[in-house]
């Protein structure tokens, strides 16, 4: 399917889901969605580095909580700003400062590039903590507005669409990247990147420009979450479970297609919400990671890759 | 006539260990140059070096009448040298095609001339698959193939660079009589074509037939450089092979 | 100005006493990193497995923290090595990408975290010792004993690694694995078993840096994470695989933050380190004393 066809087919049924959603009239399902689609967004922008290049980037946290804060600094000084707008500040924020990271870090071995991004969550988190106009420690809270501009109804209602948008937007990118000589090189970067710069790779620009989409669309997905929350403070915002989530499904759905980090959101962030409702929610957190260490061990091409062996 | 590639006094250290010591060598466009010497001798630094896989401390590196100092190793492919490594490197994820595929899309295409696309692309993958006997694994993982097919493999992607310059780093280690004929047969025709070839062999039997002209590295230090018949003759190149 | 001394030389005297304790808690990283190139970021995890046995031990049975933590130490060998053996056939048996190992510690370090907040909850636990609250005092200056126990019980635990390292035949071999594995093979040592016991010692010591851990501050399950910014750092500064780069390393870093935390208030010393940390990696990859 060539790529402007699968555009409409995702534009398609993330319509198909909203209707779906708004027909059911249930602000838990539009809540739940929102989690799982944010996680696919997450885990979308994570495997881009991660799953396509071969660099394990740690510090999620840190482009999220970008996306998350400049929204709140966005909305004291600009109240009017309409969402798309902060979405877009956000990540670009995100990946000036994931391309920054990767310019200081990137002409080392992957393993410091590692270390360095989780460097970086800590180094912005507490910037953040010692932030008063944005409440510091204490916080920060934002009024959702009541209803949802453009189409009606709770505001949660949009911000879902929003972030299906968002979907949208970040799977035909990684898709577009698969198919093209930028997936080619990345993949090259990925096996032995020695030998890909020895074949005319330029290693060092392909690795910033994943960084910088990778940061970019995290960047993204956190913008909107002020609003969804209403009250973000550091550590709800910095939360180790974004983390470990944003890697552990695509480690789970499979790295090297688009398709992985949909199928481990949808199970995990399925299974976490049922263990949440059914058990409780500590026991919820859990999940995420011990699937991950199972599966690394256990399936290292992910559910994706153990359904193209059985076919072959 | 200037040199197609000139190095100067070309020097590495690692730590306290001197791999090359004042590399002085030249090689005319389209010769075809043997490089031998004992292992440990540095032939695959002063290729490193050469290629910009590693940064030399002293000396330079010219090409094409350019200056290479400080390039990245793809700016230097890019501007026609290419490498196949000594112990295979091949792209594990991608298949035999694909793995040529790079080259081609970041060698050949950013180069303003000669670009391919499309179909010209998976052409040119099968044609050079071909050339080196790998054409019915096309579609095959690297991990499918024994250890000589890698070794042609390596050699395909190198030259689907479309180098001026290949240096081929021991490529036929471990291959039978036939398949070395093979290869002596296919660097020649490269040659015939126009490309400049230096070759990094053990086999004397085929640096012998190959070259024009043949260089000697012993210890870091080019110790014969000639006409290959004299050179195999020269006292210190004996010693250097057969010991004291 | 006298004043400003005071809280200045008391800044330095305590970064240094930190230091030294910094220092026993990044040795279990050096042996994995430096010397086995291994990366594990989980390192913290077992430290604070290692405060919490001891916070057990003298809450129940009055034990004092440092003879829990002794006691503790075959287990943690034994886990040690259970783990490398785990990470040994899953990764480096099948020459995967880094990508799943580091993964796998890092898994391991959150469900850890974890864990130990469902077991023990996100409240602080410390322990009661007789010398946690005195100090030594010397003519110029105090040192709090709750500094000065684990400073002494890091540097006989460094010193004691080293002596190791350099005089046995066990830990020449760990050396040598480290520098040139196909030589050992030659010399008919079995490189995996001595990596092994290599990792086991590094998780060994993080019994011992657990229980100096919770005797200088009171622990909670998340601040595993602060300290693996701390390590790392600390190793990378110090230049992987030398010992005593890491000790200045190490003294470096807990200067730098007590000062910090000092004149600036602590809220800011988490990010001291990790500062130090992309700092270096940028100007000066290979540290201090590198190789």
């Amino acid at each position: 399917m060539r790529g402007g066809p699968f555009i409409l087919v995702l534009i398609a049924v993330a319509a198909v889901i909203f209707g779906l959603a708004r027909w059911l009239d249930n602000s838990y399902a539009f809540f739940v969605g929102y989690v799982v689609v944010q996680y696919i967004v997450l885990g979308t922008a994570w495997n881009i580095l991660g799953g396509y290049t071969g660099y394990v980037n740690f510090g999620i946290t840190a482009f999220f909580a970008i996306g998350a804060y400049s929204s709140v600094v966005l909305h004291k000084l600009v109240p009017a700003m309409p969402l798309p707008a902060m979405i877009l500040v956000g990540g670009v924020m995100a990946g000036i400062v994931g391309i920054g990271t990767g310019y200081l870090t990137l002409r080392l071995r992957g393993v410091y590039f590692s270390i360095a991004t989780l460097a970086l969550a800590v180094v912005v988190q507490t910037l953040i903590t010692n932030w008063d106009f944005v409440g510091g420690a204490r916080g920060a809270y934002v009024l959702r507005p009541r209803t949802a501009p453009l189409i009606g109804g709770g505001y949660i209602d949009y911000l879902f669409l929003i972030m299906l948008g968002l979907c949208v937007i970040s799977l035909a990118t990684a898709r577009a990247i698969e198919r093209s000589s930028l997936g080619y090189g990345f993949a090259a970067i990925r096996d032995d990147e020695a030998a890909a710069e020895a074949s005319g790779v330029p290693t060092l620009k392909l690795k910033l420009i994943a960084t910088g989409l990778s940061g970019g669309f995290m960047g993204m997905a956190g913008a909107p979450l002020p609003f969804y929350v209403t009250y973000l403070d550091p550590s709800s915002g910095f939360s180790l479970n974004y983390a470990v989530n944003a890697i552990a499904m695509p480690l789970i759905g499979g790295t090297s297609t688009w398709l992985g980090p949909v199928v481990g959101a949808v199970l995990v962030g399925g299974l976490q919400e049922y263990l949440r409702v059914t058990i409780s929610s500590a026991v919820n957190v859990l999940v995420a990671g011990v699937l991950m260490v199972v599966f690394v061990i256990i399936a290292p091409q992910g559910i994706v890759g153990l359904f193209k062996r059985k076919r072959q | 006539m200037t040199a197609l590639l000139h190095v100067e006094g070309l020097g590495k250290r690692f730590g306290g260990f001197v791999a090359l010591d004042g590399i002085e060598l030249e090689v005319q466009d389209g010769e075809r140059l043997g490089l031998i010497g004992p292992n440990g001798s540095g032939k695959s630094t002063l290729v490193n070096c050469i290629c910009g896989t590693l940064r030399n401390e002293t000396g330079s590196v010219s090409f094409a009448g350019e200056k290479l100092d400080g390039l990245l190793a793809s700016q230097r492919t890019h501007r026609g040298l290419a490498r196949s490594f000594q112990l295979p490197r091949p792209f594990a994820s991608l298949s035999l095609a694909e793995n040529l595929r790079i080259p081609i899309l970041y060698a050949v295409n950013a180069r303003s001339t000669g670009r391919l696309a499309g179909a010209a692309i998976d052409a040119r993958c099968r044609d050079l698959l071909g050339e080196v006997g790998l054409a019915g694994k096309a579609d095959r993982l690297p991990r499918d193939l024994t250890q000589i097919e890698m070794r042609k493999l390596e050699l395909a992607r190198a030259m689907a660079a479309q180098p001026k310059l290949l240096i081929a780093d021991e490529a036929m280690a471990g291959l039978s009589h036939a398949e070395v004929d093979e290869i002596i047969a296919l660097l020649i025709r490269l040659n015939g074509q126009g490309v400049t070839v230096i070759m990094i062999e053990h086999i004397m039997r085929a640096v012998m037939e190959f070259s024009q002209r043949l260089a000697v590295l012993v210890a870091g230090k080019k110790i014969a450089d000639g006409a290959p018949k004299e050179v195999v003759r020269n006292d210190e190149v004996v010693r250097a092979y057969l010991g004291e | 100005m006298d004043v400003s001394l005071d809280l200045l030389m008391n800044a330095v005297i305590s970064g240094l006493l930190l230091g030294g304790f910094y220092a026993a808690v990044s040795i279990g990283v050096a042996i994995s990193f430096g010397m086995l190139d291994i990366v594990n970021i989980a390192h913290p995890a077992f430290i604070l497995l290692g405060s919490y046995i001891a916070f057990i031990a003298n809450s129940v049975l009055g034990m004092d923290p440092i003879l829990a933590a002794v006691v503790a130490l075959p287990a943690f060998y034994l886990l040690g090595m259970a783990v490398y053996q785990v990470y040994y056939v899953a990764f480096e048996r099948r020459d995967d990408q880094s990508l799943r190992g580091l993964s796998f510690f890092f898994g391991l370090l959150f469900i850890a975290e974890v864990g130990l907040i469902l077991v023990f909850g996100v409240d602080y636990r410390s322990v009661n010792t007789p010398y946690i609250g005195p100090s030594l005092h010397l003519v110029l200056f105090d040192l709090p004993w709750r500094l000065l126990v684990p400073f002494l019980v890091s540097m006989v635990m460094a010193v004691g690694l080293q002596l190791f390292l350099s005089r046995t035949f066990l830990g020449r071999a760990i050396q040598a694995v480290a520098q040139d594995q196909l030589a050992l093979q030659l010399m008919a040592a079995n490189p995996v078993k001595i990596k092994r016991i290599a990792f086991g010692l590094s998780i060994a010591t993080a019994s011992l840096a657990g229980a100096c851990l919770i005797i200088i501050q009171p622990v909670e399950p998340s601040i595993g994470r602060e300290y693996i910014g701390r390590v790392f750092a600390i190793c990378v500064l110090g230049g992987l695989g030398s010992f005593p780069g890491m000790m200045i390393a190490a003294m470096t870093l807990g200067i730098v933050e007590s000062l910090t935390s000092t004149f600036f208030g602590p809220s800011w010393s988490p990010a001291v380190a990790f500062g130090v940390l992309l700092v270096t990696l940028a100007v000066r990859p290979s540290g201090i004393l590198g190789r």
